[in-house]
């Protein structure tokens, strides 16, 4: 790896070839070479066209309900005593997460580029839900490849998404969680070249899809800047955002990257904790290599072998991390913390005590560090956390940790 | 040797007017003793070429045949640094068949191109096929296979129009590797017929011996593809006898090795004797 030299414009990447700095990139097999290629030429003719924008623009307000509303969290304010918090309410989107964000783009893009089926793969059921919702929305089928774990852990998603009218795929290959749908996903887009688009949920996989996926989601970072600024009259000391692959954290991070007053702060999730081995924080217990079409920080072993992630949370439990926030980290523009599975769990349940609001247990990762963060910027600060999904999917899951049934 | 052994089997091939059966194992599969044992039985039963799969955990271009065969090996500790020591053992008895690895970026990146390229030819490897490197993201492991005088075999597949080719076959030797169908590995069987342009199309842009693979399991397919291409590669099938023989608890070695030489004869006579429609 190459020392990064900082760049002027943070905002300017990727390069052509799809880099951020040295992560990013199309590691592909050549068949699907050509369709990156297709891909990426529909994507930049459809970003400069303003009838595209125009139309995205409407969906996402009428539709998905945007913008979500920028909501001073009081309560939580007064408990941790430092900065003052403030929510961006993307679980108040259509189907509960900022993953629709993404799948309206991208789903608007497949209908002009005359695709005629999509695929999508899902950890949570978060992006699942949301790909059979624009599907079904615009008459497409729907295919959605869900590792055999998730589809355990994330029931009300799989019944949701059944109801949307997508089929489920459950993937019982390697460790039957997200990677492993991923891989099911890249080989039904290999098999099926001629008619297929596939959705990929995060910021991350081949170029385009990073910063594809980021572009969509970045409008939750241009509604917060703005409205932060009509609110407060001033720019955030620090943003924060749980990553799993990182597409709410890019979202929200990527129109603030040029103001460098703003600290980001990007929440791995650590697991059983970080020195028992069983996590899924990339850049925090990872190394740089080249997996689902990108170079990026990998839990691997000495031998370039992927390891298995693990987390409470099944929209975070990825080895891989989506390259841009590799480079942020890099050249230190973003900060890159941990919480445990226990230590969102209680975040989850604060939330829900003092504010009324059940976070998805993704998002709780990213309210888990939200004291550290608020105690450092300090009283009179402002800390923004981007509330990335509703914990409704997630009540058995935490009932079962908690020892209660339901 | 290394390019050089690739390029001197496929001209006498040529001469003798015969395709290069062009087989594919795992490495490590079902353990490291019994596949070095496959592999240096593949010659006597018939294989030209060998190609060398190293095992990586997400293989996504593999159908499930060879991902199991990959699960096997990692199950028994196979890694790249192993699967090099099996090519050297290899070559201590066989000076002239040409090895080509086969596998996925991830182990390469880990452990560096340049060491990589360095070590496989020291051990007598002549190739490497990356999968998921394409031309795009080649070029840092072109050089470092440059320099080591080791080949890079690039896949052409149905997708690469004219175009492509061209991008395709830059910086490629030894020969031109044609996937026979969009898909994965094993699922999927390819027709001959419509192959045969697609040969055509290969070799008139790469100047290269052009071999087909992907979905070629039978020796009346294999045959069939003999008759129209420079070399024919079986894969799939052959990593799932070594899943059938483990299943019954039969000798693998005994098995694939059967398998091959029942491809090999079908090959090697494709072109002497034509089928009849
Ligand atoms: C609510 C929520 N937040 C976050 C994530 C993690 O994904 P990403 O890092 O792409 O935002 C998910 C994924 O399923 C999710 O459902």
């Amino acid at each position: 790896m190459t020392i990064p030299v900082l760049p002027n414009d943070y905002a300017a990447y990727p390069d052509a070839s799809g880099r951020f700095g040295d992560y990013g990139g199309r590691y592909v097999p050549e068949t699907l070479m050509p369709l990156v290629h297709e891909l990426e030429a529909a994507y930049r003719a459809a970003k400069a066209d303003p009838a595209f924008q125009a139309e995205l623009s409407g969906f996402l307000k009428h539709y998905v309900g945007r913008p979500s509303p920028l909501y001073f969290a009081e309560r939580l304010t007064d408990h941790f005593g430092g900065a003052k918090i403030y929510f961006k309410r993307e679980e108040l989107n259509h189907t509960g997460s900022h993953k629709i964000n993404n799948c309206m783009g991208q789903i608007l893009l497949a209908r002009r580029m005359g695709k005629t089926r999509i695929i999508a793969e899902t950890g949570a059921g978060q992006h699942g839900v949301a790909s059979a919702t624009v599907c079904a929305r615009f008459g497409l089928p729907c295919i959605v490849y869900m590792g055999a774990v998730d589809v355990e852990r994330q029931k009300p998603n799989v019944f949701r998404m059944n109801l949307l009218g997508a089929q489920v795929e459950a993937v019982t290959s390697g460790s039957a969680t997200l990677k492993d749908a991923m891989n099911e996903a890249l080989r039904d887009w290999v098999t099926n070249v001629h008619d297929t688009y596939y959705m990929i949920g995060t910021a991350a996989g081949m170029h385009p899809y990073p910063e594809m996926v980021r572009d969509f989601q970045s409008v939750i970072g241009q509604e917060t800047r703005a409205q932060i600024l009509e609110i407060e009259g001033r720019l955030p000391d620090a943003v924060v955002a749980c990553v799993g692959g990182g597409s709410n954290a890019i979202g929200i991070f990527h129109p603030f990257l040029n103001d460098e007053s703003v600290k980001l702060y990007g929440i791995e999730a650590a697991g059983e904790g970080m020195e028992s081995g069983r996590h899924a924080a990339a850049i925090n217990g990872g190394q740089p290599g080249v997996l689902h079409g990108n170079m990026t920080y990998l839990l691997q072993d000495s031998a370039g072998q992927i390891t298995e992630a693990h987390s409470i949370s099944a929209g975070l439990d990825y080895p891989g991390i989506g390259p841009e926030h590799s480079w942020l980290h890099d050249v230190g523009r973003a900060k890159y913390l941990t919480a445990t599975d226990a230590e969102s769990l209680d975040a989850f349940k604060l939330c829900a005590e003092l504010e009324g609001i059940l976070p998805a247990i993704e998002t709780a990762h990213a309210l888990a560090r939200l004291s550290d963060v608020a105690k450092e910027v300090g009283k009179g600060g402002i800390v923004v956390v981007n509330m990335s999904g509703r914990g409704d999917k997630d009540v058995a899951t935490v009932a079962a940790h908690l020892g209660r049934s339901i | 040797m290394t390019k050089a052994r690739i390029e001197a089997r496929f001209a006498a091939l040529k001469a003798e007017d015969r395709a290069a059966f062009v087989t594919y194992v795992m490495a490590g599969d079902p353990d490291y003793a019994t596949s070095l044992e496959i592999v240096k039985g593949l010659p006597g039963a018939g294989a030209d070429v060998i190609e060398i799969g190293f095992p990586f955990s997400d293989p996504m271009a593999e159908g499930p045949p060879i991902q199991r065969a990959a699960l096997r090996a990692l199950d028994k500790g196979m890694t790249l640094a192993r699967t090099l020591e099996l090519v050297a053992e290899f070559r201590q008895g066989d000076q002239t068949t040409p090895i080509i690895m086969m596998g996925y970026a991830n182990p390469l990146v880990r452990w560096g191109y340049d060491a990589f390229a360095r070590d496989a030819a020291a051990a007598g490897v002549d190739g490497l096929i990356a999968v998921d490197i394409p031309p795009e993201e080649a070029d840092p492991l072109a050089d470092a296979l440059d320099a080591a005088d080791l080949s890079l075999i690039r896949l052409a597949t149905p997708t690469s129009d004219d175009a492509r080719l061209k991008i395709v076959v830059r910086r490629t030797s030894g020969f031109v590797y044609y996937v026979s169908v969009a898909g994965v590995t094993g699922v999927k069987e390819a027709e001959a017929d419509v192959v045969a342009p697609h040969v055509l199309r290969v070799r008139a842009a790469s100047g290269l011996p052009v071999s087909v693979g992907f979905g070629i399991k039978t020796p009346e397919r294999a045959a069939a593809i003999a008759k129209v291409a420079d070399g024919v590669v079986v894969g799939s099938a052959l990593v799932d006898e070594v899943a059938a023989a483990l299943a019954v608890n039969e000798s693998v070695t005994a098995r694939v090795l059967s398998k091959v030489e029942s491809l090999a004869k079908a090959i090697s006579t494709a072109r002497a004797h034509p089928v009849s429609a």
